[in-house]
């Protein structure tokens, strides 16, 4: 099948490739660039464990052609480390509250959080679960996720606002 | 020393030992998306392997025409029966001693079931060439009703064609596998007979599917030039898929290296040995490259192991008092088409003796026949230790059911039959001895802490109100006191494929001071790489964030038996600890060593041994660790290190009493958990963040099957409930808020006193929901109901008892 030539920005770096027209946004990122935090888990856009930002919005990547998104600005979980390698708000959040287990979910669970958290700076528990219910666990009932999405907003709304979606990664003081 | 001017509490503290909420050091890989999970491995040349399934239930295979697929650029082979039987591979052994089809050899017996095995260069052509395989089937009539498999005349095992004599003994029917029983016959049914009432139930446990997030996938790679072969694979049982691998394939045990990644869930669902894994070695084997398998979410409802499917007829006997006196089970177990349990061997029905529950039931008797139909093999304990979910939900029900015969209050017939504190050690009708409960205390904290009474006076004034027309909903009260039995088990009555089931830890102390430690079980999720560090941490008092645990590697890991039934904590658990003691008793040695005095003459304290009467003399375990490398000391071998295959003596018995707060829509059988109380006993907290996760989860998974998910079948033997559309996983929406509680009941025989949780909150959280259900209906005359309770079948209720005017 011939290929086409494609060309994204992933987590900040310009990105180049050749994928066949049918080949999904999720084999391209996992394949073709080994960005493997997105994780595929049902093929069908139900559970979310394929989701990544693209362009301001959550979207499944595994029912994405990469050729639907040349040109896009993507972010995954990978994006969403500070600088330093440390972890980002949400990311040490879900692990301050226990918001993961087998950890499959989780890169799609935070992508997807960060977005909520950009449409709405500070949701009510409600509004969390409304928002996340396109994402699915298996292990952890939820419960601790809607707890550190929570606690994740209060810290953001407590920092400076900065005016820009690097919010998300300012870091967090030493939850111990 | 800086830490003299620790107090002991504050030298514990800073161990993050046994007790502590100590945050999961596997969260900073998984919260960046640095996990390593199966399909994450890339090695080079890697081929990709694929299935074509059969879309008939029960059909003849005529012909398999391969040629279109393999002229196709990019296949490099599609394998069948044929290709696989000068190999002996066509067929492989099951956990539960019958053996299963590989390839389709001739026919196919479920919907889905592998008929031939594609490998291509990636996994598009993969696909491609899965649809130009062409198969022609000649369609055989099918069974999908075990009641209706043990009268028909249709044969499913014509490989087992007059084998009057099973696995476990006598077959009574070309389509039945077993017959199972415990306990005391004709002393039940004469307690039955005599009794002053008898309650009596069919009691239906659906068929589900443990449904990870992850799949079930591998990869093998086979080293032509050291005849090595490496299988990578979402494995719950490393161990024994080696051993297994070994046995089927020829090749040498200590050349196969089995690895288990990051597994992204496995709740039973990767305990057993799929075809696509051997495809995929005999693939590796042939092609020379690495070859990975992957199933989709449809594969996996479809056809890699359900859970359940057990229809349980009942009957309990009671004094008109309610002190119950018998019970009777008989269970008739759909075991689809081949008979796949993953069970310990003597066990074809699990631990379903369990089955009287958290009761003293002086008389008891289960039978239960297992039977062959045209659905997808399996039967694994999903989410729980082998049946007992089904028990607990069966004796749960019973308990229910019983309290509408006899006009009781269900929290009170509960209490009157407990088996009392004292009773511990207890031996049961159907032959367990349960180490250790105080079911009563749990009982009375869990009926206060939701206010019962008052909780019964507002739905006695709900049915009022929905009578007078005021209100369109009612109000369940689902209660449970469940006992599980974990910890499989004791080698002399619990193996897998001849393997005992023990497990192991190996711990080696560095000079400096920290550790590393293998285990022979392997993490799904449970936080095995936090919580074991913590049961090092006590037991030798280095900080267990200086402890580096490890599992899945069979190169590196002592031999074990895996992760499930919520062995884990029960048995690997009780071999880190014993391990550790190893160490600390030679640490003893080297430290009077050191001091100067007798081995008897110094005491642990913490994380150090100090004289005895002389409190400032003393070496830390850090101390000990360099002086084991650097000292010659005489009677003792350098190094600091030791290993522990822990045969367990007993099971251990979790329990717990859950109690759900339901609001019932009957116009439109929705439903909405209003409250969710679980108070678990697990004996010895390890971690109790871990422990509450476990909670949270485990009921969320007992919602989805109580109240939704379910995988069904039409006549036809097509799978009605074949992706996430059809097939419930509750989201945050659905999902409600619980409030977790705990009493503490430690096993008397385990070394640390733990007992497991991680399942308790399935097996109690079912019946909970599904009591809950039946209590908001049960003023209306309902006694029983099959599970799932979705809205359909709940607004049918209400339809039947004539609800809707």
């Amino acid at each position: 099948m011939s290929k086409m030539h494609v060309k994204l920005t992933v987590n900040g770096k310009e990105v180049e490739g050749l994928a066949e027209p049918r080949t999904l946004l999720i084999h391209f990122l996992r394949e073709d660039l080994k960005i493997t935090g997105p994780h595929i888990g049902c093929e069908t856009s139900h559970c979310g464990a394929c989701t990544v930002d693209i362009d301001g919005k959550s979207v499944k990547s595994c029912t994405t052609f990469v050729a639907q998104v040349n040109g896009a600005d993507i972010t995954t979980v990978e994006g969403l480390a500070n600088d330093d390698g440390s972890l980002g708000v949400l990311q040490e959040m879900f692990r301050e509250h226990h918001g993961l287990q087998c950890g499959f979910c989780t890169p799609g669970m935070i992508t997807r959080a960060h977005r909520l958290l950009q449409e709405n700076p500070n949701p009510t528990e409600e509004e969390i679960r409304f928002g996340m219910a396109g994402n699915l666990c298996r292990c952890t009932g939820y419960q601790n996720i809607v707890k550190a999405i929570s606690a994740s907003a209060d810290i953001l709304n407590a920092q400076e606002p900065s005016g820009s979606e690097a919010v998300g990664q300012t870091k967090v003081e030493a939850a111990e | 020393m800086n830490d003299q001017t620790l107090t002991p509490e504050e030298r514990a503290a800073n161990l993050k030992g046994m007790g502590c909420a100590r945050k999961r050091v596997e969260d900073v890989r998984f919260t960046q998306g640095k996990g390593n999970y199966v399909d994450d491995i890339k090695l080079d040349g890697m081929l990709f392997g694929d299935f074509v399934r059969s879309p008939y239930a029960h059909a003849r295979v005529v012909s398999v025409n391969k040629e279109a697929a393999l002229a196709l650029p990019g296949v490099v082979a599609v394998l069948t029966a044929e290709d696989l039987a000068p190999l002996g591979l066509h067929w492989m052994p099951t956990l539960a001693g019958d053996k299963q089809m590989v390839l389709a050899d001739g026919k196919v017996l479920f919907q889905g079931q592998e008929v031939a095995y594609v490998v291509a260069e990636d996994r598009y052509i993969a696909a491609d060439a899965v649809e130009l395989v062409e198969v022609e089937y000649e369609e055989l009539p099918v069974l999908t009703d075990p009641f209706e498999a043990l009268k028909s005349d249709v044969v499913l095992r014509e490989d087992l064609e007059g084998q009057t004599e099973g696995a476990h003994g006598p077959r009574k029917h070309h389509n039945h596998i077993f017959t199972w029983e415990q306990g005391d016959k004709d002393a039940t049914e004469a307690v039955l007979a005599e009794a002053d009432v008898v309650a009596e139930e069919m009691v239906y446990y659906h068929r589900t599917h443990p449904c990870p997030l992850e799949t079930c996938g591998c990869v093998a790679s086979m080293d032509k030039v050291t005849g090595k072969l490496t299988l990578y694979g979402t494995f719950q049982a490393p161990h024994a898929i080696r051993t297994v691998v070994s046995l089927i394939s020829g090749i040498a045990e200590h050349n196969i290296r089995v690895i288990s990644p990051d597994i992204g869930g496995g709740f039973g669902n990767k305990v057993g040995a799929y075809a696509g894994y051997v495809c995929s070695v005999v693939a590796s084997i042939v092609t020379g490259k690495p070859v990975k398998w992957v199933e989709d979410r449809m594969e996996n409802l479809m056809t890699t192991a359900f859970a359940r499917d057990y229809w349980m007829q009942g009957k309990i006997a009671a004094t008109k008092d309610g002190k119950i006196t018998g019970l009777w089970c008989h269970t008739t177990a759909d075991h689809g088409g081949f008979d796949a349990c993953a069970d310990p061997t003597k066990f074809p029905a699990g631990f379903m003796n369990i089955c009287t529950g958290s009761y003293d039931i002086p008389t008891a008797y289960l039978a239960v026949d297992g039977v062959y139909t045209n659905k997808a093999p399996g039967g694994v304990a999903y989410r729980c230790s082998f049946r007992v979910t089904e028990a607990a939900y069966f004796i749960e029900r019973m308990i229910e059911v019983l309290a509408i015969k006899l006009n009781m209050d269900a929290a009170e017939l509960r209490r009157i039959n407990f088996i009392k504190a004292d009773q511990f050690p207890y031996q049961s009708a159907l032959g367990w001895e349960y180490d250790s409960g105080d079911y009563h205390t749990a009982w009375d904290k869990a009926l206060k802490a939701v206010d019962y009474e008052g909780l019964r006076a507002e739905q006695a004034q709900r049915i009022e109100d929905f009578k007078a027309g005021k209100t369109r909903k009612l109000l369940g009260i689902g209660l449970t006191h469940f006992t599980e039995i974990v910890g499989a088990g004791p080698v002399k009555n619990c193996d897998i494929l001849g393997l005992g089931m023990f497990d192991s830890c190996e711990i080696r102390i560095h000079p400096t001071g920290s550790a590393i430690a293998r285990l022979g079980t392997i993490s799904q999720g449970q936080g095995h790489a936090t919580t074991f560090a913590q049961i090092i941490a006590s037991e030798i008092g280095l900080p267990a964030d200086d402890i580096t645990l490890e599992e899945g590697d069979t190169d590196t890991a002592p031999y074990g038996l895996g992760t499930y039934g919520s062995r884990s904590t029960p048995v690997a658990g009780a071999a880190t600890a014993m391990a550790a003691r190893k160490i600390r008793a030679k640490a003893q040695m080297i430290a009077a060593y050191l001091l100067e005095v007798h081995d008897d003459d110094v005491e642990w304290d913490v994380d150090r041994f100090a004289v005895k009467g002389a409190p400032e003399r003393f070496k830390t375990m850090k101390d000990i660790a360099f002086a084991a490398y650097n000292q010659a000391i005489p009677g003792l071998e350098p190094g600091l290190e030791a290993v522990s295959y822990y045969d367990p003596p007993n099971m251990t018995y979790p329990f717990g009493a859950y109690i759900c707060v339901m609001e019932i829509d009957v116009d439109t059988g929705e439903w909405e958990v209003r409250q969710f109380y679980a108070l678990d006993d697990c004996g010895t907290r390890i971690n109790p963040m871990i422990i509450e996760g476990q909670v949270h989860g485990g009921v969320t998974e007992a919602l989805a099957i109580a109240m939704g998910q379910e995988i069904a079948y039409d006549d036809m033997g097509n799978v009605k409930t074949g992706t996430l559309m059809d097939f419930f996983l509750p989201t945050a929406w659905e999902t409600p808020n619980y409030t977790t509680d705990h009493t503490v009941t430690p096993s008397p025989h385990h070394p640390i006193g733990a007992k497991g949780v991680g399942e308790s909150p399935n097996v109690g959280g079912v019946p909970a929901f599904s009591n809950a259900v039946h209590d908001a209906f049960k003023p209306f005359g309902l006694v029983q109901s099959h599970m799932p309770h979705d809205h359909w079948r709940i607004w049918k209720i209400a339809s039947g008892l004539g609800m809707h005017g």
